[in-house]
């Protein structure tokens, strides 16, 4: 039978999910309604009304706070009137269910199907225009469906048939439009070149490409996977670049840039560097580190939530497959979405407001990264106009692995096993849809590249793969991330060959097609290269504990990639055309600098600019979303991205011991700012090198054994000057690795990020994030960034130049002017490593670096922390120049320099070893907790107490988010 | 003297088991994690074990409601295992996440003076979301046989969305004080009654931990496992004084009343 179950709460009890979404429909207009909610559950089953009622009250309602209404579906006529009803689309994954199955089961009730919703009461009296507006504040079309004054669960679609296999595309006859069209119906991104390619080979084999290779091949050359832009040859023609001109050709960008520099360096802490799923550096022993940052930018564009988790899920199942399998100990993000007090009527249609864009990605790593157990303990938020239509959401993940399961292989003969999560049509077209730009329908006409996640299927597979591993059931491993097999079996099988059989998949429901199943990105699933004696040791290990496991076929020596479909072959694929075969072209880039459309007039800086740039949400505090992160599991937190006397201060970075009982740690940080890159993407390059490593050093990382990672989101690179600024920013990359002797051991780019809308383009501002991942000898000798102590001394290191362009004080004051921070990298190495050395000497007591609003803001922040006042004096300033005006002093975001505190005893041994750089005392701290900064003529020019402070910085970007009201409220 | 020995239960998203095996070896009980499922298949094996611990995370997802699914699994499959091992004198520790899970098991608070099973939960957090902090608590070890008697305050960390213990009425708070039952609650730094987010979840009676009437059964929402080097607490680097984090009292408690 089938069961309608209501669970509401108790009038006595508190609603807390109402109370937040009465607070949130206030937020976007809608006052004054009040919402009671109820969980929504229908089970299907072998089930009397006995048994759903037991069900009910036993499972799914808390007696203490909760009660059910239970109801048979096929007779239930809802009387929620006044009501809104969320209910998740066909297909669309409930991760929910599982748990009613188990609980039920235990209950020994029989449930077979079960689906959740939930229901908002807004009051028999509400308008249906109220109720249609709350509607589409509670709900995404893109997952979900809405029902008014109808809580009953829509009818399930009836399972499809199961379709036949083959069907083969004619294509050699196609004219060029006729191949057009086929890349475009089919959804394969494939351009007319790469199609006439793919028509050529087959002419040539005398038979049509079937739909599944035709598929195989656009997954397989798609830019997500390939990275054709990067990887493909480049001419330059603009103004010039350091060391290479304004006028040049290059064959292959990424090798002759990013990897350039590592190969260059040969550091000898690199152990597996761009080939695998992460980069490897040695840590501690025979313990390596592993470091992946991915970007999963248009599916949380549609679907913030679900695109975000399954963004973390992706970048974590890389570090699952990196060597024979890597264990996660650390998530980091980084979001870039539009302004948080943007007018929701100048949001461009088809796009969401800024910031339930941000709410949403929150809450998708929230919920996946905590449900894991990985700490999330570093990231970043960016806004910008231009992010609007297009958000940006970057996924880290750092894994710690044994040296000796660093590398991996894939054997013929072996079987292929894949674990996890079932296939359905979920996600299709992923590698594909990352390709191309979004626009107004997308959400509409793509969102079948939308998933929702479920942490709990990767946390299984997470227990059993590591004892696998251990246990050496298997040779080689993989994830299964865009392209889902086909990319997965495709990239192991290069080398070798491999025979697939489709239909040995196990899937989420019936009626996929056999191309369906091999593109298919459903999530939380690895393949593994299993010798055949020890496949039934896999598969009962996988059995132990609940994850489901199937031998999929075999890699082969052939050469070849066979994929069959109940006794048929459905597709078969040269190996080598299939990887090697896509056309290379050359693209064009040009740049040129762009002229400033203001000029920063030379005034008095104040108080009330500092309080300004502390109040910009670019700068303000992100304790709202860093508190929802389980930044401590694991309990190897060492350096908390909260930091300070009540945990209010920003931390530069995070420091980790994941061995427990051992005192060796990392530190990770990052660094990012897309407003350099408008004014010159090479420098914007460089400054977030420095930046990233500025924030390991500040925390006490070692920037000797320090990796770098690249991860590029850009615009359409199909049009010169985008590229041109993609060229630029990779030259910079390449200068700044080898001068700092920093190598990158990984990275990702993500093109077409534009956003259509009618007739205009919004293209996203050149977005490179460097992430930094540094050793830390011993945990005991990190700094954190809150001043500790009345009586001691504040040094800046590191010289300050008139450097304000893209800076805080730049968006502050409205100017698009003023020169790009530069790095000067052979002292910017001197210094950090001076630094690091006198951490580990302990002369350090607390360290900031200066980045956004310049010294001015990190001496505020510094002072917030630590609840303990600053005087600082711009006269002994390390400064390029004398006559460097004050403004500059206070605001200029040059590079490589660090804000630090130390105690008189001290003074003397710091500055013998900072000696021969750039180094000051500038100032002192107060016991009273203000800040004082005064001029170079010893005018006092702030003067704000840390209270005040605080009530600029803090709560600037949290008062757009919260929900709930700052007094407890009561049911 | 029997060598102490924990079992570290585990099951499909509880992921606190490593950090919590270690913190009762760093405290001197060798430790060992199992799988729910191998309990179920031989739920004898209890025998070996003077302490049971049910570790934090977010098990089968916390979908329904934290704990939930969990504990119906062990209420019906291995209820009157747990009991008859308590029965024996064997100790329980559920922490967080397997705090809510022996709560909805109805192990916590267990049966009263007056024989009759007393209901209590562990329910959203006012701010209907998670949040990670540390919070300082009062320690009154009460009936509980292995609380730590030698601290009256603990700073912990949190980190849960679903933390706020209620009972049917503020009475049942008193009448749960009254029988000692209340072993950890939530206080303000200066020692004041906490308001959010001292209490972080708005738990009744800033209840944060409570054991059960025999004493052998404690379950808390706060993180002790996160708690055992100088380094975990939030502002170590302010004061170098600290030679431990605070959760390596309970660890010890817990190993001495096994011996």
């Amino acid at each position: 039978m089938r069961w309608q179950i209501a669970v509401s709460p108790l009038s006595s009890a508190t609603d807390s999910l109402g109370h937040v979404i009465r607070n949130r429909l206030r937020a976007f207009g809608l006052d004054g309604v009040d919402v009671h909610t109820a969980r929504l559950f229908y089970l299907e089953g072998d089930l009397n009304g006995a048994a759903a009622r037991r069900v009910a009250d036993g499972l799914l309602a808390d007696p203490v706070v909760g009660t059910a209404t239970v109801d048979p579906w096929d007779d239930y006529t809802s009387t929620a009137s006044g009501s809104v009803s969320v209910f998740r689309r066909a297909g669309v994954m409930d991760p929910v269910e599982a748990g009613v199955l188990r609980g039920a089961k235990a209950l020994g009730c029989p449930v077979e199907r079960a689906a959740t919703a939930f229901r908002y009461e807004f009051g028999a009296g509400v308008d249906d225009d109220v109720l249609t507006r709350a509607a589409a504040l509670l709900s995404n079309p893109a997952i979900e469906e809405c029902q008014l004054h109808d809580d009953r669960f829509p009818p399930r679609a009836t399972a499809g048939e199961t379709p036949t296999g083959r069907i083969e595309v004619p294509l050699r006859d196609a004219d060029p439009a006729g191949l057009e069209a086929v890349s475009t119906e089919g959804g394969l991104s494939l351009t007319l070149l790469e199609m006439q390619e793919i028509q050529a080979h087959f002419r040539k084999l005398g038979r049509e490409p079937t739909d599944i290779e035709l598929e195989s091949l656009a997954q397989t050359w798609s830019e997500h996977c390939k990275h054709k832009t990067l990887a493909g040859a480049v001419r330059y023609e603009g103004d010039e670049i350091p060391g290479v001109g304004g006028s040049f050709a290059v064959d292959n960008l990424l090798t002759e840039t990013i990897k350039e520099a590592t190969h260059r360096l040969a550091r000898d802490f690199c152990l597996s560097v761009f080939h695998d799923n992460a980069g490897v550096i040695a840590f501690e022993g025979d313990q390596a580190l592993c470091f992946k940052v991915e970007t999963h930018n248009h599916p949380s564009a549609i679907e913030p939530y679900g695109g975000a988790g399954t963004g973390i899920g992706g970048v974590i199942r890389d570090i699952l497959g990196t060597g024979l399998g890597a264990r996660p100990v650390a998530n980091t993000n980084v979001f870039c979405v539009g302004p948080p007090d943007m007018a929701p009527g100048a949001v461009p249609k088809g796009a969401q407001h800024p910031v339930r864009i941000l709410k949403g990605v929150v809450s998708g790593v929230r919920d996946y990264g905590n449900q894991m157990g990985i700490p999330t303990v570093n990231g970043a938020v960016f806004f910008d106009q231009r992010y609007v239509g297009n958000p940006l959401v970057y996924c880290g993940t750092i894994g710690i692995i044994p040296k000796d399961k660093v590398e991996k292989t894939v054997v013929p003969g072996t079987a292929i096993v894949a674990i996890g999560g079932r296939t359905g049509r979920d996600g299709i077209h992923g590698a594909t849809f990352s390709s191309v730009e979004l626009h107004e329908d997308s959400e509409r006409v793509d969102s079948g590249a939308v998933q929702i996640g479920n942490a709990i299927t990767e946390k299984k597979v997470l227990d059993v793969l590591l004892q696998a591993r251990d246990r050496g059931l298997y040779v080689g491993i993989t994830d299964c991330g865009a392209g889902g097999f086909s990319s997965a079996v495709g990239e192991m099988a290069e080398h070798c060959g491999a025979e697939v059989h489709l239909d040995r998949a196990p899937l989420k429901y019936a009626g996929l097609s056999a191309s369906e199943i091999w593109i298919s990105e459903a999530q939380e699933r690895m393949v593994f290269s299993v010798p055949q004696e020890n496949v039934d040791a896999m598969l009962a290990l996988c059995a132990s504990e609940d994850v489901e496991a199937v031998v999929l076929g075999t890699f082969t020596g052939t050469g070849r990639l066979e994929l069959h479909y109940h006794g048929e072959v459905v597709g078969d694929l040269d190996m080598a055309f299939l990887h090697d075969g896509l056309p290379r072209i050359t693209r064009t880039a040009t740049w040129s600098a762009p002229s400033p459309d203001g000029e920063i007039t030379e005034s008095t800086a104040s108080g009330d600019d500092l309080l300004a740039i502390l109040s910009d949400p670019n700068v303000a505090s992100k304790e709202w979303i860093i508190r929802q992160y389980d930044h401590e599991v694991q309990a190897g937190s060492v350096v908390k991205p909260l930091v300070g006397t009540r945990g209010q201060g920003p931390s530069d970075g995070s420091v980790i011991a994941p061995m427990l009982g051992n005192r060796a740690g990392f530190a990770v940080g990052c660094g990012m700012n897309p407003r350099y890159g408008d004014l010159d993407p090479y420098h914007m390059a460089q400054a977030a090198i420095d930046e990233a490593l500025r924030n390991v050093v500040s925390v006490g990382g070692d920037p000797d054994h320090c990796a770098i990672l690249d991860n590029f989101s850009w615009g359409n690179t199909n049009y010169p000057d985008r590229l041109g600024g993609l060229v630029r920013a990779s030259y910079g990359c390449r200068d700044a690795a080898i001068a700092l002797r920093t190598p990158f051991i990984s990275g990702k780019d993500s093109l077409n990020n534009e956003y259509k809308v009618g007739d205009e383009t919004i293209v996203i501002p050149p977005s490179l994030l460097v992430s930094a991942l540094a050793r830390v000898p011993d945990v005991g000798a990190a700094v954190t960034m809150d001043l500790k102590a009345p009586g001691n001394l504040l040094y800046v290191v590191g010289e300050t130049a008139d450097e304000l362009g893209g800076s805080a004080y730049a968006v502050a004051t409205g100017i698009r002017a003023g020169d790009v921070p530069k790095l000067n990298a052979d002292r910017a190495r001197r210094t950090f490593l001076a630094l690091h050395a006198a951490m580990r000497r302990g002369l350090v007591r607390s360290c900031h670096d200066l980045s956004e609003g310049g010294l001015a803001a990190a001496a505020a922040e510094m002072v917030i922390a630590g609840e303990v006042g600053a005087r600082v004096s711009l006269r002994r300033l390390p400064k390029s120049s004398d006559d460097l005006w004050d403004t500059a002093s206070l605001f200029s975001e040059s590079l490589s320099r660090f804000l630090v505190e130390v105690t008189p005893e001290q003074t003397e041994e710091f500055e013998r070893a900072l000696d021969g750089l750039p180094a000051a005392a500038v100032g002192e701290t107060l016991p009273a907790p203000e800040l004082v900064m005064m001029g170079t003529n010893g005018a006092t020019l702030i003067e704000l107490s840390a209270t005040v402070l605080e009530d600029a910085w803090r709560p600037a970007l949290t008062r757009w988010l919260e929900d709930i009201d700052p007094e407890p409220h009561r049911g | 003297m029997a060598e102490p020995r924990v079992l570290v239960l585990r099951a499909a998203g509880i992921n606190c088991e490593l950090e919590t095996q270690f913190a009762f070896e760093r405290a001197g009980a060798p430790a060992r994690i199992m799988h729910v499922n191998r309990l179920l298949e031989r739920p004898d094996t209890l025998n070996e074990y003077g302490m049971v611990v049910v570790p934090g995370g977010f098990s089968y997802g916390d979908d329904i409601a934290a704990g939930k699914v969990l504990a119906v699994e062990i209420s019906h499959a291995l209820g009157d295992h747990f009991r008859a091992f308590v029965a024996r004198g064997g100790l329980m520790l559920g922490i967080c996440n397997g705090f809510q899970v022996l709560v909805k098991t109805g192990l916590l608070p267990g049966v009263g003076a007056d024989g009759a099973s007393r209901h209590a939960t562990v329910t959203w957090n006012d701010s209907h979301r998670y949040e990670d902090r540390w919070v300082h608590l009062t320690v009154d070890a009460g009936l509980c046989v292995f609380a730590p008697r030698d601290r009256s305050t603990l700073t912990l960390p949190v980190a849960h969305g679903e933390g706020r213990f209620t009972v049917g009425a503020d009475a049942e708070i008193e009448s749960l004080a009254a029988a000692r039952q209340v072993v950890f609650r939530y206080v303000a730094s200066d020692g004041t009654p906490p308001h959010y987010p001292a209490n972080p979840n708005g738990s009744m009676g800033h209840v944060a931990g409570i054991c059960d009437p025999t004493g052998q059964v404690l379950g808390l929402m706060p993180h002790p496992e996160r708690a055992l080097f100088p380094w975990h607490h939030p502002a170590w680097t302010r004061d170098g004084s600290r030679e431990e984090g605070d959760g390596a009292a309970l660890f010890r408690a817990a190993v001495k009343a096994m011996r």
